[in-house]
């Protein structure tokens, strides 16, 4: 599979999907104004994956911050991953977030409410 | 001629006067775009460093100013229906122990009744209600046209654990002014 290795802006994340070296993340700011047009592509490249994933894969997200709109797309990947549970395959979330940040502590936790794949909790001192 | 020159100059000092006296930080009025939440986020950031504010207190009002802003650039009306841009008002002030976020922005009467029943549901819950209601809103929810997923209020009230205080102005029979604050604690 091609590799997406887009760098960060001030309001775009930087994302990492690489299966060949098993690397995924979603790192830094998600602010965009148009979601559908940053993420469209991105969610394209997790459907393929789903239909051919790793026996295992481990996903870190490590956002200093998103708007509710992005909220909302990082659930569709959740979801995504979920389907490939459902499908036998081990994928663990890797969830960072800074030790100053209940905030985004919870925004993980309410993710783990929704979505039936385990979440790792890890904090980190800038 | 002159004395209009010098009412502007008495005006603009009243106005500096005011917002020294309000530590108010920003006032804008305009149109409200992404490159303007961009600025406007960044330099209240800047300035929130800068006055050696918390990690968390800062994180919160980068938030809620996204959060306010995005709204008005995806749902703000305009007086008239030729008019496409979408503008509002935002301020910044720093009180002793808060930090307060107003913004205002034209909305249509029809659609004063509807926003104001999800303030008030909004505001009639606590924080585990909030997050109930979240999960729930951010299942069903797609993102519209506008790129907007209907959670940004909910997401203020969670984040700043404040009520939302808003008001609406009728403007005419047709279009209001709304104007939303909302209050950060600063420990």
């Amino acid at each position: 599979m091609e590799v997406i290795n887009i760098k960060g802006t001030d309001d775009t994340p930087n994302v990492i999907l690489d299966k060949a070296s098993g690397q995924f993340e979603l790192s830094g700011r998600s602010l965009p104004e148009d979601v559908n047009q940053f993420y469209g592509s991105i969610l394209d490249w997790i459907d393929a994956y789903a239909a051919d994933p790793l026996d295992r894969t481990e996903f870190n997200f490590k956002l200093e911050y998103f708007n509710t709109a992005s909220s909302k797309i990082i659930l569709d990947i959740l979801l995504k991953f979920e389907e490939i549970v459902e499908n036998g395959k081990e994928v663990i979330i890797k969830w960072h977030y800074h030790e100053d940040e209940e905030d985004m502590l919870e925004a993980g936790e309410e993710y783990s409410d929704i979505v039936e794949i385990p979440f790792d909790y890890i904090v980190y001192t800038d | 001629m002159e004395k209009e020159k010098q009412g502007f100059l008495d005006f603009a000092y009243q106005l500096y006067k005011t917002m020294k006296t309000n530590e108010i930080s920003l006032v804008y009025e305009g149109e409200v775009t992404q490159e303007i939440t961009k600025t406007f986020t960044s330099l209240t950031e800047k300035s929130l460093s800068k006055n050696a504010e918390s990690n968390t207190v800062q994180k919160k009002v980068f938030n809620v100013m996204v959060e306010c802003l995005q709204n008005i650039s995806k749902h703000a009306d305009s007086l008239t229906d030729e008019d496409e841009e979408r503008r509002g008002i935002v301020m910044v002030s720093k009180g002793d122990d808060s930090y307060n976020i107003i913004t205002g922005n034209i909305i249509k009467n029809e659609r004063v009744q509807s926003l104001k029943d999800s303030l008030e549901h909004i505001n009639s819950l606590d924080k585990a209600g909030l997050s109930t209601l979240f999960k729930q809103q951010i299942k069903e929810s797609t993102i519209s046209d506008k790129g907007g997923a209907g959670l940004g209020l909910i997401d203020i009230a969670k984040k700043t654990g404040s009520k939302l205080i808003y008001q609406f102005k009728e403007l005419n029979d047709q279009v209001s002014f709304f104007i939303l604050t909302s209050t950060i604690k600063r420990n």
